[in-house]
């Protein structure tokens, strides 16, 4: 059995790294987010292909003092509260071509 | 000899903010009386107009309660609703429809709508701020209700022109921002001056003790903006377009946080 989760980024939201923090906009409700520095890096590195342990393993626990199990049990915290406002995707299995693309709108043409 | 003259009632208004002249239609001359009188200032003595909205209007009593007020992208047209009014504009064809009773509040709001998605094309947006015009250089003071929107207008000095007391008008033009005039009132139930200037600084709002400046930047300075900032379209594309453009804004005009005490003294700072 694969337990590694997979996230990605969603397509539905404006994002833009601002000195350490990131700032990340829902498109579906305007509702606007900040990431901490320790977030951002888990945000930039859900690619939907690398597992979650894996970022924390690379990205977080090679940066700063914490253990892997805290790491990841914070990361997970994050990613289910990031997917409960539609910021991203969760899967237990890499995510590729899967995400949806946003349907194309001509009005702004 | 005998002579007729004809003057053919004019059935419609157009009615231009921030260069941007929409012609409104109607078979009410009551209704098109009510607009000549709400937007003095703004109403084109030209004809000319960019866009066309024909103005249905339903007997008194047929408004539908509290409805929020709800836009969407659906099949090539913007459908505006909310309590009061329904609306749809096709920006391909540049023509609307707005089915509202008579009165002239449901129409503002439309056309505040109207604007906010027309500015986001280009870089654009409306505000919740007073602004004014001071030695050629426009102030935005942006803020939640209460904050003192209508109070810094209200203090506001002889020297200083006034753009609103309630939305402000930013559009986005060489890579300048510009803030406009706008019919779009608040408390001070008075339509701003129809001038236009490049944004100097925008001065976020709070009451305090003591009157005092201090800078703000980055995340705080986007949040403050973006806190502001009128979104009615639950658009995806709509929402990319504005908070790219807030983020560009705050990276070209210095935005402060501006504690004052609501006396006249305050505008000795805003030079």
């Amino acid at each position: 059995m694969n337990d590694k989760l997979y996230v990605a980024r969603s397509t539905a939201i404006a994002a833009r790294v601002l000195g350490d923090e990131t700032m990340i906009m829902s498109a579906t409700d305007s509702t606007l987010f900040t990431l901490n520095e320790v977030a951002t890096v888990i945000w930039e590195s859900a690619d939907g292909t690398t597992p979650l342990e894996e970022i924390v393993a690379n990205k977080i626990c090679t940066q700063y003092e914490v253990t892997f199990e805290a790491a990841l049990k914070d990361a997970e915290s994050l990613v289910e509260e990031l997917a409960g406002h539609g910021l991203l995707m969760v899967s237990d299995k890499p995510i590729g071509q899967a995400i949806p693309k946003l349907a194309e709108t001509s009005w702004a043409a | 000899m005998p002579s007729v003259n004809a003057v053919r009632q004019r059935s419609e208004v157009v009615v231009e903010i921030g260069g941007l002249p929409i012609r409104l239609r109607s078979n009410n001359s009551i209704f098109l009386r009510l607009i000549h009188e709400r937007y003095a200032g703004y109403v084109s003595l030209s004809n000319d107009a960019s866009f066309d909205f024909e103005v249905e209007l339903a007997p008194p009593g047929t408004e539908s309660g509290d409805k929020e007020v709800q836009v969407t992208w659906d099949s090539g047209r913007w459908l505006m609703e909310r309590g009061d009014f329904r609306a749809e504009w096709n920006p391909s064809t540049s023509r609307g429809r707005i089915f509202q009773t008579i009165n002239p509040y449901s129409l503002d709001s439309v056309l505040r709508i109207v604007h906010t998605l027309l500015l986001a094309r280009t870089g654009g947006f409306l505000v919740h701020a007073s602004s004014a015009i001071r030695n050629g250089r426009a102030f935005l003071f942006p803020g939640v209700s209460g904050a003192g929107k209508t109070t810094m207008a209200r203090l506001a000095p002889p020297d200083v022109a006034l753009l609103t007391d309630e939305i402000s008008y930013v559009t986005r033009q060489d890579g300048r921002y510009f803030a406009v005039g706008t019919p779009f009132f608040g408390e001070l139930a008075r339509v701003g001056e129809n001038l236009r200037a490049p944004i100097d600084a925008v001065y976020l709002l709070a009451k305090g003790a003591e009157n005092k400046i201090e800078p703000i930047v980055g995340a705080d300075a986007v949040r403050g903006l973006l806190g502001n900032i009128l979104f009615f379209a639950r658009d995806p594309k709509f929402v990319k377009l504005v908070f790219d453009a807030a983020l560009d804004f705050v990276s070209h005009v210095p935005v402060r946080r501006l504690t004052f005490v609501p006396d006249s003294r305050v505008w000795e700072l805003i030079v």
